[in-house]
């Protein structure tokens, strides 16, 4: 009897858990499609210049013209806000699927040859990690021109390190597997082991690992544009509008500095709540003890 | 001849698994190798696949001398030895269906176009219907999913055989139609095999000769005590 009830309760837990998660994939996909859907749309949709100087409207609080307010120009800042959206993601998915690609490329080749290969490789990346990676950035933007792409060479360059450290690890526990024995007695060489069936195994932490470091990377844009150095101050990105935002701020105007901000942080939290959702699904084990 | 010479083997060289193991398997021959668990059966065995380098002592593959292991050795080598593990589940990639499970052996050493012959020939053999064909290993029993894996085996139509514990996850019909496959393909190539294996009545009654544990690694016992 005890068990029976105890299996229930099991049960509508279990229910419970996934109805919740159900509700955070539903919220997070919808801002998220929210967000994608405004940068990709209202440039090319809403024919308003958002680099058009009005400095009768300086600095106005929000108001049905102006939802977010002007800034210090009179530009509108829903406008700047979207646009600098777009440049910051452009950079977050760019530099972070770069950053995926070179740790994935590192961590599988370290992984599968193993040996000295891993251990010089590894000792490598520790070497490098030990550096602020904020600090190795701003050296690597330091050395082009103000620009988007330097931003995303910077960021990709100092972020792949974690993504190569998951990468090998999981290929060094698929490697022991009887399933690779089976593969290498049937004269599989060592390339098609890594590719055919241990890469395919790590993908979906690599694909997780990338999709957890597209806001990574747009704070990393944000805080190099926000320090001066990342995107040069006429083009809009959140970062650039933060920074611009500063002096109002301490004069009392919220406005500059909160909506870009906002736009920082819900697409952050977005990508969060659906890297939770996807992490809980390629778990193997949290999946055996759903099969049990 | 397969050969094992002194091998000594493990996976921290402080503290070997196998200590001087000496065993010979003359071609078309059955031995079966008893032992206890956890005594590193699986490990002899995965040295006679040529799968892990001993620490010392070599293995004679048909008078040539291996130096290599793993991906290292030759692939002529490696293809001639046939390996069935004890654990389905772990020794099937679970992406692959099991068709490609099978053909993956053929593609993998460029014989593509031999795959839908072979497969459907092998499928036969091994008992699998076409049905099970396009599953993967999630979607079949443990039986069927060691049927595969001896298919696969034999895909490349190995010199010699290493079932590593072959039936003991299997119920007694399932074993004993996998040993059948086993020995009609041995009848008809000549291929020799080494079973490893706990269950005495299994081995005397499948091997031309069963040896024990103990006789194989004269030395580890007096180690032990």
């Amino acid at each position: 009897m005890a068990d029976v009830t105890a299996v229930q309760a099991w049960r509508s837990h279990g229910a419970t858990r996934r109805s919740t998660h159900t509700l955070r994939l539903r919220v997070s996909a919808a801002l998220i499609a929210v967000t994608v859907l405004a940068v990709l749309l209202v440039p090319p949709l809403v024919r308003l210049d958002q680099q058009a100087v009005d400095l009768a409207a300086k600095l106005l609080p929000p108001s049905w013209a102006h939802p977010f307010g002007t800034d210090d120009l009179g530009r509108d800042l829903l406008l700047r806000c979207v646009y600098g959206l777009r440049v910051s993601l452009l950079v977050g998915v760019v530099a972070a699927f770069t950053a995926t690609l070179i740790g994935t490329a590192v961590g599988a080749t370290a992984g599968a040859l193993g040996g000295w290969a891993d251990r010089t490789v590894m000792r490598l990346v520790d070497t490098l990690s030990s550096v602020p990676h904020l600090l190795l950035g701003i050296f690597v933007v330091a050395m082009f021109r103000p620009g988007v792409w330097p931003v995303v060479i910077s960021v990709a360059l100092t972020h792949w390190l974690s993504t190569a450290r998951i990468v090998r690890a999981e290929v060094l526990s698929l490697r022991s597997r009887p399933h690779i024995d089976a593969a290498v007695s049937g004269g599989a060489s060592r390339w098609r082991v890594t590719v055919r069936h241990l890469l395919p195994g790590v993908l979906p932490q690599a694909g997780l690992a990338a999709v957890l470091m597209v806001p990574h990377a747009m704070w990393h844009e944000s805080a190099l544009s926000f320090l001066g150095l990342g995107l040069p101050t006429h083009t809009a990105s959140l970062g650039t509008l933060i920074q611009g935002a500063r002096g109002s701020l301490l004069a009392g105007q919220w406005w500059p500095t909160l909506f870009p901000g906002l736009f920082l942080i819900i697409p952050t939290l977005a990508v969060a709540g659906l890297a939770g959702v996807w992490r809980e699904r390629i778990n193997p084990r949290r999946r055996s003890e759903l099969m049990l | 001849m397969l050969e094992l010479r002194e091998v000594t083997a493990g996976y921290d060289r402080r503290v070997p698994v196998v200590r001087n193991a000496t065993l010979t398997v003359a071609p078309g021959e059955a031995v079966g190798l008893l032992g206890p668990s956890g005594c590193g059966k699986s490990t002899l065995a995965r040295v006679a696949a040529l799968l892990h380098r001993p620490d010392s002592g070599n293995v004679v593959l048909d008078g040539a001398p291996v130096h290599r292991y793993r991906h290292r050795a030759p692939r002529a080598q490696r293809t001639a030895i046939g390996v069935v593990f004890q654990q389905p589940r772990l020794s099937a990639d679970p992406r692959l269906r099991l068709t490609d499970l099978i053909a993956e052996p053929l593609r993998a050493t460029g014989r593509r176009s031999s795959v839908p012959e072979r497969v459907a020939e092998l499928a036969d053999t091994v008992g699998l219907t076409p049905d099970l064909l396009t599953r993967r290993p999630h979607e079949v029993s443990d039986g069927q999913l060691q049927r595969a894996c001896l298919a696969r085996a034999l895909v490349l139509r190995p010199r010699w055989l290493v079932c590593d514990e072959m039936t003991a996850m299997l119920d007694a019909s399932t074993t004993a139609a996998l040993v059948r496959v086993v020995e009609d393909y041995r009848t008809a190539t000549g291929a020799g095999l080494l079973a490893v294996g706990h269950d005495r009545t299994l081995l005397n009654r499948w091997c031309d000769r069963t040896v024990h544990w103990d006789t194989v690694t004269p030395t580890a016992t007096e180690a032990f005590v």
